[in-house]
């Protein structure tokens, strides 16, 4: 044996496994992908007596049949990763459910070490485990833990490095037991096969198992006899799967028998404390009742109580802005470096990512909590009803949820975590109408357009917004399983309910921070990465030469003006010269911005202290004084900063204008138009498929007017968008136009992940956008044509959207039931 | 690969694949022909005694797997509050699923 030990973990679905490996492994452990799937392999490492340990967390299964892609992949693993040691996690409140799982284990040939986890639950419950008898009885050390507590980690490293080859305990077929020892000294015959167990081999061939024939076709020259010989004895049990059949049954018989040696019951006939429990939760009334709370309560603490905590975080991404600004070169009056509007533009980008953060800390863990407690596998009891009926599945209840299903969320989250849904239709169907949902990004422009055109009904309208998006997604999930995905996969609904377990601190944080840092991760550097190609975008090929001209015109008659405001004044000598007067205009707008993020007098104060000391001749100019020279000098540098910043402004809309996208935008209108919707909305539209964020920002700078800092955006866009005849139709336009809007950038690469197809990756763009456009440009025009206003549009847009989605959903089963079930098996 | 290995995913009919239309196979074939007295026509908080298992291959195999094999003893527990789908214990595990699968299940009262 080497001096490296590799340990596979292997075990049932909520078996304690994860929590058992996190206990093995501590921190050091990362995650990657099996080759091809998109199953995450989860290994670590700890060094056990000078020997470096490495363990693989295989995916969790129920048995090691070929059906689903979870034991495959598990069973490739043991098979070609050629684990030491195969750690076998049981539920020890359960055994007779994960016992079959050990014998399968067992019978592959590998040193076995049984980690006996839950050992607290199955005392609570009355259960007196035999552990002597039992380890007899499977021949493999058996090593009781208690993985949340951290009980029986040092037993069962100690178990791990001591484990050895034995003969463990093999499983008697009865009835098949002749025939699997026929296959098996065939088996072993042959040369190429021998480093592999024969008798799980024949076991597989006797069950009829797909990748156990392919194995030998792949491993030997004429495997014709040795699949003869197997298909005629599995023929001679009967027809169909009678063969595997038996084979489950030995397995069940087995498991069984050990229990009644090994486990004494002295709380039998009591109802479990779980069942106890959902006699209130799952209730038939209170059950809904306890959803809609738990929803809420999620609501509440992540989005309501994070923003609270954004105020908090935000003077920091800020502070870091201010840096940025500080560290990279100095703005020049009316050009900038592109270095300095690059880095600013990609640190503004980071910021409203950043921004989430504290958001999604919270959610995660409330997530990890109602997935660890038991709860979420009973959302899914109560909810699969509904979602199935629109070709959904109970499980797509958290894809949702992370997405916004009210307001707030983010898509990405939301289809990484499709990937516990078993039903692939169901699952496409999820990854492709989650990003409907609203997402955190989609809510500024929501608010931005309520403030202008709907300052009266907030509420009402914020309402419509957030629903429809669900009403939206549940229709397009039923339009796309009777078209696209019709001809997908689907997979019946059985699951475990898992018992209630209270949540670890440290099991739920750690999935919280994971989670949040695999969204900074993979988010960010996309986001960054498109920002960049947003930018080059918007500034080339830049303002025309003779605008630029005029322009430089109008600064330096802005300056002269300056220069004669304070001749005489003695402040003048501060800025003598022309690079002068930049430091000073620079000095100024960082100090301005400080001043912004400095909450308090205090720290005012020291602000004040500090901008003395570096720049004492720019004080009058910058500080408040009641020196009339000074006055005078400070009112001709605000006259003068007006005057640039307005200029500035009028050059970046000429250059967005003029710019890449900007051409684009316009070269979109002959089809925007039916939605009311003008290059300067493309444009936005455009730049926010990076990031959702930037649809606000980009609207900023092209409505942005030359009356200064302090007209919020609200009122620009309402005066400029009133002068061109804009009214609240346009708005509701846009709005149901965002809320269908294709997903960012970063959702569709998650989209590419979890699909593997690059083909539904571009179905996600398209699909979405002639919807979107579809329904506002319907909306527009009818709603033009019937003279209606925004708020009645709307509300007759969201009642026509309810009637089809009761269309839909009320009369649909009873026709699909007496069509799918012949008469006599309906109750 | 395209969506290839999603070829294998899940609890599909395996290579029949594109033709048939999943979601309403399994009512059909060999189950259509035997009607018995199944999970699906069990009130809550009535035992009884699997008398065999319809249907073929994933969900028979998830069936088994979770502890449904012939002769055992399961107890229905509740249905969700849309009726559909329905609780059921075995031994110690608790496991839920849709009527539809649960009509898979034929039964015997004890």
């Amino acid at each position: 044996m080497s001096d490296r030990l590799v340990v596979a973990l292997a075990g049932q679905q909520n078996a304690g496994k994860s929590t058992l490996f996190n206990m093995l492994t501590g921190l050091s452990q990362h995650i990657a992908n099996y080759p091809g799937v998109t199953v995450d392999k989860k290994s670590g490492s700890y060094t056990h007596d000078g020997r470096r340990v490495e363990v693989v967390d295989l995916p969790g299964c129920y048995s090691l049949t070929v059906y689903s892609l979870e034991e495959r992949v598990a069973r490739r693993f043991l098979l070609e990763g050629r684990p030491d040691v195969i750690v076998n996690v049981l539920d020890a409140s359960n055994l007779r459910r994960g016992l079959p799982l050990t014998f399968q284990l067992l019978e592959m040939g590998c040193p076995v070490v049984v980690a006996l986890n839950m050992m607290d639950v199955a005392g609570q419950r009355g259960l007196q485990i035999d552990l002597p008898v039992l380890e007899k009885r499977l021949c493999v050390p058996v090593v009781p833990v208690v993985g949340r507590k951290g009980q029986g980690v040092e037993t069962l490293r100690i178990a791990i490095a001591g484990a050895r080859a034995s003969r463990p305990a093999t499983l008697n077929y009865g009835p098949l037991e002749e025939a699997v020892g026929e296959v098996q000294r065939a088996v072993a015959e042959q040369p190429a096969l021998r480093d592999m167990s024969a008798r799980w081999l024949a076991v597989k061939l006797l069950e009829d198992d797909s990748e156990a024939a392919k194995l030998l076709c792949d491993r030997l020259e004429n495997p014709r006899p040795l699949l003869d010989l197997a298909h005629r004895l599995r023929r001679g049990f009967g027809p169909g799967s009678e063969a595997a059949d038996q084979v489950g049954a030995a397995r069940d018989r087995l498991a069984g028998d050990i229990v009644t040696t090994c486990v004494a019951d002295t709380k039998a006939g009591q109802v479990p404390l779980s069942e106890r429990i959902d006699r209130f939760l799952l209730n038939r009334w209170l059950a809904p009742v306890f959803l809609v709370a738990t929803v809420w309560a999620i609501y509440q603490l992540s989005i309501v109580q994070g923003y609270e905590l954004t105020k908090v975080t935000w003077p920091v991404l800020a502070g870091f802005r201010n840096l940025a600004s500080e560290v990279l070169p100095d703005a020049g009056f009316l050009y900038d470096p592109q270095v300095r509007s690059l880095g600013l533009w990609m640190v503004d980008s980071a910021n409203t990512l950043l921004n989430y953060v504290p958001i999604f800390l919270i959610l995660f863990a409330l997530i990890a909590v109602l997935e660890d407690s038991g709860y979420m596998a009973r959302i899914a009891f109560i909810l699969d009803r509904i979602l199935n009926r629109f070709g959904l599945h109970g499980q797509s209840t958290l894809p949702f949820i992370l997405a916004g299903v009210f307001a707030g969320g983010c898509a990405v989250p939301g289809v990484m975590a499709t990937k516990g849904i078993p039903d692939h239709r169901a699952r496409m169907a999820t990854i492709l109408t989650v990003p409907f949902m609203n997402c955190m990004a989609k809510i500024p422009l929501y608010t931005l357009l309520i403030n202008i055109y709907f300052p009266e009904t907030k509420g009402l309208m914020l309402f419509y917004l957030s629903t429809i998006t669900v009403i939206a997604a549940l229709l397009v999930a039923k339009l796309l399983t009777v078209s696209v995905l019709r001809n997908e996969e689907t997979a019946p609904f059985v699951m475990e309910l898992p018992n209630y377990h209270l949540p670890t601190i440290t099991g739920v944080l750690r999935r919280a921070f994971d989670r949040t840092w695999l969204y900074i991760k993979k988010v960010g550097t996309v986001v960054v990465a498109i920002a960049v190609v947003i930018y080059v975008l918007l500034q080339f090929p830049g303002v025309p030469a003779e605008r630029q001209a005029d322009y430089r015109q109008q600064a330096e008659t802005a300056i002269a003006g300056f220069y004669d405001a304070l001749s005489g004044n003695p402040h003048l000598g501060a800025v003598a010269s022309q690079g002068d007067l930049v430091d000073l205009v620079n000095a100024y707008s960082a100090y301005r911005a400080q001043r912004l993020n400095a909450g308090g007098r205090a720290a005012a104060q020291a602000l004040d202290d500090r901008f003395a000391a570096r720049h004492p001749d720019f004080v009058p100019f910058v500080l408040r004084s009641r020196a009339p020279e000074a006055r005078a000098a400070a009112q001709a540098l605000r006259d003068l900063v007006n005057t640039r910043t307005t200029l500035r402004r009028e050059m970046r809309e000429d250059r967005i204008e003029s710019s890449l996208l900007g051409h684009v935008g316009r070269g979109l209108e002959p089809v925007t138009r039916f939605a009311d919707f003008d290059w300067k909305i493309n444009v936005a539209l455009l730049a926010s498929f990076a990031a959702r964020e930037s649809s606000v920002a980009t609207l900023g700078v092209l409505f942005d007017q030359d009356d200064g800092e302090n007209v919020p955006l609200e009122q620009r866009m309402g005066t400029a968008q009133n002068s061109q005849g804009y009214t609240a139709l346009s708005a509701v336009a846009l709005m149901l136009f965002f809320a269908l809007y294709p997903p960012c950038l970063a959702t569709v690469i998650m989209v590419r992940v979890q699909t593997e197809s690059y083909m539904w990756m571009v179905f996600s763009i398209v699909f979405p956008t002639i919807l979107g456009l579809g329904v506002a440009s319907l909306t527009f025009t009818v709603g033009t044509w019937l003279g209606l206003s925004g708020m009645q549009t709307m509300t007759g847009v969201y009642f026509g959207a309810l009637a089809l989605l009761l269309l839909v959903a009320l009369p649909k089963p009873r026709l699909h039931l007496s069509k799918a079930i012949p008469a006599e098996e309906r109750p | 690969m395209g969506n290839g290995e999603f070829g294998h995913k899940g609890w599909g009919m395996g290579k029949g694949g594109g033709r048939r239309r999943h979601g309403r196979g399994w009512s059909e074939g060999p189950c259509a022909a035997c009607p018995g007295r199944s999970l699906n026509d069990t009130a809550p908080g009535t035992t009884c005694r699997i008398s065999r298992l319809l249907g073929c291959g994933p969900i028979r195999q998830r069936l088994m797997d979770l502890g449904l094999h012939p002769s055992r003893e399961v107890t229905v527990i509740r249905s969700a509050p849309l009726r559909d789908p329905i609780e059921l214990q075995v031994g110690d595990t608790f496991i839920i699923l849709r009527r539809r699968e649960a009509a898979q299940v034929e039964v015997e009262h004890v």
